[in-house]
């Protein structure tokens, strides 16, 4: 991959803009093949002191690219801004065509936050989808640009306090389009319990669960919550506040008319974020256990006098894919997020539990 | 919330809604001619690439099926080798090893009947694994003879038909020689087979620049109201191929560019371009909608196809600077030989829409660049204000719709050339995938296995469709079949074909630069 690059210090949204349409220009003169790609803005604003991690985990998105990027580094104190624009090409193209990304780091003081809208806004591509993500809070930030974004990136799983951080989600899905990396992570999950119960003769198990056990890491809960949260809104089951149960676990009822359907949230070590797996029961003994494994998940089933286990294929996208899943799905659009988040809002313990669970836990939701 | 709850009670699945992947059913999947090349390069691989995705049904068994005495353990060395060597993606140890772990292979001709009762013996096995019966797909990846004997020895062993789960089977191209043999072949899987059973895959119609060709027509307003006979001037589809036959002269002796191409990719692409918009994107819907406009192509007689078709044959030549061979010269092509490489067609819809525009085909090997495209030229504008001195002038309008290299759209307008006079030169609005979209485009073949799992038809060829498809090539592979007198026209490889092809065109139309 090449680079070519401009920087200017105390330089301008102005400068910037047109800095970029400069090297553009003058890239795709040199090559033809070369032209700039149009999908996504995305906005993307840091403390500076940690601006190269965030950079790092960009980088590993695999090929889900935004097409421009803007970095707005925040350092306390600064009162100027200082900008560097690098547009990135792979000059082996072959016969066809290559795509340019384009990168924009701006150093910002907090001051500029309030104003962000006027410091960006020249410098993204118009007619683009337009998302932002403030992996370091700077929420201050989300409000100044509310009228130019379209979708908010957030990861619920990232507050310590996993009702907060669902809190927090829902008030800005009321704005714009969220996309939540803690729902992402249950993705797989969700696609394997509505396969498993995809056959038709299966189905009817559906309406007769009586038991529900999430299994996730320390730190995840939110996407636990998450998951049960969409089972209880796609199947219409009333869900009210668990209670801490356990070490870092969570436990109560949800009902379906008659029905009572137990849940159970249990927090444990495990390397990845996100969920370590999933127990569904009904009252007539079937059972379905999907776990996390090497290569995929290993499901077991037993019920009707059976035990069968079986390998559900499928690779690891890992925190870096999660990422870039993050990124593609801001030019989708997920309905069920929003009902699942809200089935989520009602599960949570009530704030004074969660926040004793998680200063006694020492863990980031209280595990 | 009761809505939902009653989906379930009714036997939807409410667990789909919002997933991006929808489930399949489990699946147990027999590729026949599981040693062959395309599942070696193509089927495999792409099999690995869902399992990757996460895309397989939640329970998924493969057996392979050829003609080669091997163990099961073989055959899973060579599927794995396949797989890293073909894959779009570098494998992941774990997932490949689940995936071909339990691989079974099954060997024998096709027309021995211990074959069939050993794969049933097996894909019974899978079903008690599993405690409940596995939808089984038929992939029948072999030589054309051994459809039909595939099929009836499918449906002698009782396996064309599994009670409490889906039974389909796959047939690759080429399906028929010509029109009658298509039609025997179809009459030969219906008797086993019920047509919904049955998926006739043409791959060109998994690639995502076909399918958005359906988009770009019935999504955008833009288009549809010069989608006639009014506005347009002529089409031409080109699939040009810069390489020659390569070690293939035994298959392509016998088809030739007619058949290789035109009956089934081309006039595909000229279906999805013409037809009139369907109710819904659902099997039956498009493909009734394709089948009205390839009925109202009007087949030439045979005493016609002189005037409406030509054929040639590559002579030797330079391609990417290099000398190659003409085609009587290759390896296995008997010198005298009337198979063509390059066929070059005009057709009619004979419709309200599409009367008195003409189509034109063409297709060829060893042609100056690699090109799939489809260019729709609008009627020039009906008066010019103004003079276009000291420019190439006003053109009129195209659209063109490039399949490859580089998947797109561009639409040619007229624009104003700086300066104090008022001249004009086309210039390009262009549209390409790799700039607009951050996916990368899967390969055509793991949508369509996904498909066929899946029982969705859309993307596959129906009964009368192919017989309609043979039946506007029919009277052409008959006269050129009759007439061989004499050696075919030449063009040199590395040229843009033959210059005979020029007389299908009318007035000052000309072929577009390859």
């Amino acid at each position: 991959m090449s680079e070519d690059v401009w920087s200017e210090s105390d330089t301008t949204p102005d400068a910037i803009e047109a800095a970029l349409r400069e090297l553009l220009r003058e890239r795709h003169a040199a090559n033809e093949a070369l032209v700039p790609a149009r999908v996504l803005n995305l906005i993307v604003v840091v403390e500076r002191s940690w601006k190269g991690e965030i950079a790092n985990r960009l980088e590993r998105v695999g090929r889900y690219h935004a097409s421009r990027t803007v970095l707005c580094a925040v350092e306390e104190g600064r009162e100027t801004l200082d900008a560097r624009a690098v547009i990135g090409y792979d000059e082996n193209v072959g016969d066809g065509i290559s795509a340019m990304h384009e990168h924009v780091e701006i150093d910002m003081g907090p001051g500029h936050l309030a104003a962000l809208d006027t410091i960006v806004d020249p410098v993204i591509v118009s007619e683009l989808q337009t998302m932002i993500w403030c992996p370091h809070g700077h929420h201050e930030a989300i409000d100044a640009l509310r009228g130019m974004i379209d979708v908010v990136l957030l990861d619920s799983d990232d507050d310590d306090d996993a009702a907060a951080g669902l809190t927090g989600a829902a008030g800005l899905l009321r704005g714009a389009y969220v996309v939540d990396l803690a729902w992402l992570r249950t993705t797989p999950w969700r696609e394997r319990l509505a396969s498993s119960f995809a056959p038709a003769d299966r189905r009817a198990e559906l309406t007769e669960l009586t038991e529900i056990d999430v299994r996730h890491r320390q730190g995840s809960r939110a996407s636990a919550l998450l998951l049960v949260g969409w089972l209880a809104s796609r199947l219409g089951w009333r869900v009210e506040p668990l209670e801490p149960a356990g070490v870092g676990g969570l436990h109560g009822t949800a009902h379906c008319g008659e029905r009572a359907i137990d849940v159970d949230l249990e927090a444990q070590e495990q390397e990845a974020p996100g969920l370590g797996g999933v127990t569904v029961s009904t009252a007539a003994g079937f059972s379905l256990t999907l776990d996390r494994a090497r290569g995929g998940l290993r499901a077991r089933e037993s019920g009707h006098g059976q035990f069968r286990t079986w390998q559900i294929l499928g690779a690891s996208r890992g925190e870096g894919g999660i990422l870039g899943e993050g990124v593609r799905q801001a030019l989708l659009r997920d309905p069920t997020y929003g009902p699942a988040l809200a089935r989520a809002q009602e599960l949570c313990p009530a704030r004074a539990v969660v926040g004793a669970a998680s200063s006694s836990g020492g863990s980031r939701d209280g595990g | 919330m009761t809505a939902l709850r009653g989906q379930a009670e009714a036997g939807e699945n409410p667990l789909i809604a919002g997933l991006e992947r929808l489930p399949v059913n489990p699946t147990s999947l027999v590729i026949f001619g599981g040693t062959g090349d395309l599942a070696h390069r193509k089927l495999l691989p792409a099999l690995y690439n869902l399992a990757h995705e996460g895309a397989l049904p939640e329970r998924f068994e493969l057996v392979g099926v050829a003609r080669r005495d091997q163990p099961d353990e073989d055959f899973r060395a060579i599927a794995r080798e396949s797989v890293e060597r073909f894959s779009r993606r570098t494998p992941d140890p774990d997932v490949l090893g689940g995936l071909l772990d339990e691989v079974r292979y099954v060997p024998g001709a096709f027309d021995d009947d211990s074959v069939y009762s050993e794969l049933g013996s097996v894909l019974r096995c899978f079903d008690e694994q599993a405690g409940r019966p596995l939808d089984r797909v038929f992939y029948l990846s072999t030589a054309p003879q051994f459809f039909p004997v595939i099929a009836a020895k499918l449906g002698a062993a009782g396996l064309s038909q599994c009670e409490h789960a889906h039974t389909r089977i796959v047939v690759e191209k080429p399906f028929g020689y010509d029109l009658a043999s298509a039609r025997k072949l179809n009459a030969e899987l219906l008797e086993v087979f019920d047509e919904s059973q049955i998926f006739r895959i043409d791959h060109y119609l998994g690639k995502e620049t076909v399918q958005n060709l359906m988009a770009l027509r019935f999504a955008n307003a833009l288009f549809e109201p010069v989608w006639n006979r009014n506005f347009i001037d002529h089409v031409q589809i080109t699939a040009a191929e810069d390489i020659g036959i390569g070690g293939r002269a035994g298959y392509y002796e016998g088809a030739g560019a007619l058949r290789d191409l035109v009956q089934n990719h081309m006039l595909q692409l000229l279906a999805l371009l013409t037809m009139e918009p369907p109710t819904a994107f659902e099997a039956n819907r498009l493909r009734d909608e394709k089948l009205k406009v390839l009925e109202a192509i009007v087949p030439p007689a045979v005493d016609q196809v002189s005037a409406m078709a030509v054929r040639a044959q590559y002579a030797a030549g330079v391609s990417g600077g290099k000398p190659v061979p003409g085609y009587l010269e290759e390896p296995g092509v008997d010198p005298d030989s009337h198979t063509e490489t390059y066929a070059a067609l005009r057709l009619q819809i004979s419709n309200w829409r599409w009367s008195g525009v003409p189509f034109y085909l063409r297709t060829g090997k060893r042609l100056a660049r690699k090109l799939t495209e489809i260019a729709v030229t609008l009627k020039p504008v009906p008066h010019l204000a103004f003079q276009s001195i000291g420019s190439v002038g006003v053109q009129p309008n195209q659209i063109i719709l490039t399949v490859q290299p580089d998947e797109g759209v561009t639409v040619s307008l007229g624009a104003k050339i700086p300066g104090p006079q008022m001249r004009i030169r086309p210039v390009n609005m262009e549209f390409r995938y790799g700039t607009s979209f951050m996916s990368e485009s899967p390969e055509a073949y793991e949508r369509l296995i996904l498909d066929a799992m899946r029982g969705d038809a859309t993307l596959f060829t129906r009964n009368d469709e192919i017989e309609a498809l043979w039946g506007i090539v029919d009277p052409i592979l008959t006269a050129w079949h009759e007439d061989t007198a004499g050696p075919l026209p030449q063009y040199p490889a590395g040229s843009a074909g033959p210059a005979e092809a020029d007389r299908l065109l009318a007035g000052e139309r000309r072929w577009r630069r390859l």
